[in-house]
């Protein structure tokens, strides 16, 4: 079992350091459990995960990450990678003239050690599998990395590189949104399938909906940098039919 | 890197037999020795002892006299072009290197990252030590003579252009200079008086060349490419596929490379010219290409730069012929310290001639890449096309492009099409490949071959690889 442990957490800018973002957060994630984290716009949540991720953008003023009780913040965000974090991107870049094949052949072969060759045959055999599991058109492996996607087809492309890539932890920011119902199902099912002993997801998401089909064994609130309230998959329910205005004033009486 | 031309010679005298000739004995027959070099610097004594040493007809001697006056005449074009050309000192450069004459350095002397990249290229070991100038000659002729002998057997002349002004002098002298006139620009004209090397090929009419031919077999120290000459004739209905050099870093040890290149691609004929160089940084890479195609006919030139100080380079195509096709494709990786300066020329001659343009440009860091078209298509012609696309691609926000396309179009009957674009890899790709596991530097290489694909996709398979992997080199030297 390995853990990702967010501890004390301080993200600000690294254009503006003195203005935190995220404002000591914990979190400690193990394999095998699927965490949420719902909050208001503009609380820090893609922040955070982008922080982890070692996003240049992104200054750690405080507190650490740790990965099996390592601290990561010294890695390069590739370093990161191949340790076994993965992020699936609100906002996917487009990679224009370098096929999805070409590419997550790439980022599979880096993680291969020196001198080790990659199993061509093996390679497309387990693409082709994971890209009917997603229901991806199998013409999609020529096309240039997120160009011209839709929306939806963006974040199935997300899950795809998640699947071949089997990060031992995997932050997924609003991956639902953009989706449509019957996607938001394959995309659900996907990442169903990949749940287990030697998965830990952290699920960012605004709506209850993903919610139903990729249960939660935690969920958390963040609001205004901070993780304000905790529980199991009924805080999602409960913050669905109260809002957010009742975390605030949750806040304010305490 | 440490450069043997500014290194002045132990004893020029001793060394060079040139040296005390009387000029006024034109004809002089020079008791020659291979071993021997034409020194450095440039007057009419070094023009007259490379064409003995290389026992050329008058006429030669006479082409290259005229040449030499030329060049000495014609200023730098640095009114157009950079000032940087005023850096090249035209008298420490040595212009003829026979065999035996390669300044000799150990290969612990060859520096890591020279290794480092014939390794990475899988160079085989013999050819690493001639082209890191270790060894004073490649004795390649045994691996690559076998494709002459066998497009010898459909006609096909293939061999160093010297070897053709002996043995076929009436074919060569026909279309020699020709398509490029001595004066044509200083650089033609510096050829034109030291030129030494390069191929010659002419292919009879009918004869469709099966396999790319490539100027490896011809690799020797006077071949090392300095000042090469190329003449290649197809001639009728022919074809023929055409691969320059080596796409190795030339780890030369002259910084001056000035070479000229002529295409005649008769009625019907069709050429194929393909470039993948990848020079030291401190070269200045000067080189005149351009063919003419007649009715009917077409001329491709394929041009990858890598590396270099500086390349000016615009390969063309004169259109000479009705229903003629000319493309340039062009590939331009400008680097820190270096500036690629490259393009094409399209000269429409007769009605219903096409000409295409694809450049490609990157710029990294401190790297500056300039594109300069110039597209002609006169009044009195009609029905004439040209496509003309050029991008650039930067990486970082230092790095600089900039783009001269001249396309004048006369009369109304042409079709006329100009693309241009820059784009950036932004630090988003970046750190959306970074995320996937990709070092900076691969993900930095994803995107520039991601760039260039669709025009790599054209190339034979050797050099697209070949190119792939300099394009890594590139990128892994440009981050820290
Ligand atoms: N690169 C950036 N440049 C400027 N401001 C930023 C940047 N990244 C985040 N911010 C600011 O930090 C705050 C948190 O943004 P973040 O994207 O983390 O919010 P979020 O919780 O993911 O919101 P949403 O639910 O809308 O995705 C916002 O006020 C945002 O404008
Ligand atoms: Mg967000």
């Amino acid at each position: 079992m390995s853990s990702l442990e967010i501890r004390d957490l301080v993200v600000a800018l690294t254009a503006t350091p003195e203005k935190p973002i995220v404002k000591g957060l914990n979190l400690t994630i193990k394999t095998g459990e699927v965490h949420a984290i719902m909050g208001p716009n503009g609380t820090g949540k893609s922040t955070l995960s982008k922080a982890i991720a070692g996003h240049p953008d992104y200054t750690i003023t405080g507190g650490d990450v740790l990965l099996d009780g390592k601290s990561i913040l010294e890695m390069e965000p590739d370093e990161r990678a191949r340790a076994g974090l993965f992020l699936a991107f609100q906002y996917p870049s487009e990679i224009p003239g370098v096929s999805i094949a070409n590419f997550l052949r790439a980022a599979v072969q880096a993680r291969m050690a020196e001198g080790e060759e990659l199993d061509a045959t093996g390679y497309y055999k387990k693409l082709y599998s994971k890209m009917d599991l997603l229901k991806i058109d199998r013409k999609f492996t020529s096309r240039s990395v997120n160009e011209g996607f839709s929306g939806g087809e963006k974040k199935r492309c997300e899950i795809l590189q998640m699947a071949m890539l089997e990060p031992a932890f995997s932050l997924m920011d609003e991956t639902d949104s953009g989706l449509d119902i019957d996607a938001l199902k394959i995309v659900a099912e996907g990442v169903n399938a990949m749940r287990g002993e030697k998965l830990g997801v952290l699920l960012i998401t605004h709506y209850q909906r993903l919610l139903d089909y990729i249960v939660p064994d935690f969920v958390h609130v963040m609001y205004d940098g901070r993780i304000v309230k905790s529980g199991d998959k009924n805080l999602a329910l409960e913050l669905e039919a109260k809002g957010y205005d009742w975390v605030k004033t949750d806040l304010a009486t305490a | 890197m440490s450069d043997i031309d500014t290194l002045p010679p132990a004893d020029e005298t001793a060394v060079n037999p040139v040296g005390g000739i009387d000029q006024a004995v034109g004809d002089f027959q020079y008791d020659v020795n291979y071993e021997f070099d034409a020194g450095t610097g440039l007057n009419e004594n070094t023009v007259r002892y490379i064409s003995s040493v290389k026992k050329e007809a008058p006429w030669i001697l006479e082409f290259r006299l005229k040449a030499l006056k030329t060049f000495l005449e014609k200023p730098m074009p640095t009114h157009w072009a950079t000032t940087d050309l005023n850096n090249i000192d035209f008298s420490k450069i040595r212009y003829y290197l026979s065999q035996g004459q390669k300044p000799k350095r150990t290969w612990d002397e060859v520096p890591d990252d020279i290794k480092k990249t014939f390794e990475r290229l899988g160079i085989p070991e013999q050819e690493r030590k001639f082209l890191a100038g270790v060894e004073a000659q490649f004795d390649s002729e045994a691996a690559y003579s076998n494709i002459k002998d066998i497009v010898a057997k459909q006609g096909v002349i293939f061999c160093n252009s010297t070897e053709a002004l002996r043995e076929h002098p009436e074919i060569f002298k026909k279309f020699f200079g020709k398509v490029i006139p001595t004066g044509d620009n200083k650089f033609s004209a510096l050829n034109s008086a030291v030129f030494s090397g390069g191929s010659f090929i002419y292919v009879p009419p009918g004869v469709k060349v099966a396999q790319p031919l490539q100027a490896y077999f011809r690799i020797n120290a006077e071949n090392f490419g300095q000042f090469e000459r190329t003449l290649i004739i197809a001639d009728e209905g022919s074809e023929v596929v055409y691969m320059e050099g080596c796409t190795a870093p030339k780890f030369s040890t002259s910084t001056l490379h000035s070479a000229v290149v002529e295409l005649v691609a008769l009625k019907g004929a069709k050429i194929q010219y393909i470039t993948v160089q990848n020079w030291a940084n401190n070269v200045f890479n000067l080189v005149t290409k351009r063919g003419v195609a007649h009715e009917d006919a077409e001329i491709k030139w394929i041009d990858c730069n890598i590396g270099s100080r500086l390349t000016m380079k615009y390969p063309g195509v004169v259109l000479k012929g009705k229903r003629a096709r000319g493309e340039v494709i062009s590939i331009a990786l400008a680097n820190d310290g270096q500036h690629q300066d490259t393009g094409a020329k399209m000269i429409h001659a007769a009605d219903d001639t096409t000409s295409v343009i694809v450049a490609k440009s990157i710029s990294v860091g401190q790297g500056r890449s300039t594109y300069r078209g110039q597209v002609h298509i006169p009044k009195h012609l009609k029905g004439c096309k040209n496509n003309t696309e050029c991008d650039a691609l930067l990486i970082n926000s230092n790095s600089r492009t900039d783009t001269y396309p001249a396309i004048t179009v006369r009369g109304d009957t042409h079709a006329v099409q100009h693309e241009a674009s820059v784009s950036k890899v932004n630090e988003e790709q970046i750190f959306y490949m970074q995320q996937r596991g990709l070092t900076e530097a691969q993900a930095m290489s994803l995107a520039v071959n991601g760039f260039v694909n669709d025009l790599v996709r054209q190339f034979p398979m050797e050099y697209s690889v070949e190119l792939k992997r300099l394009i890594d080199l590139e990128m892994e030297g440009s981050v820290g």
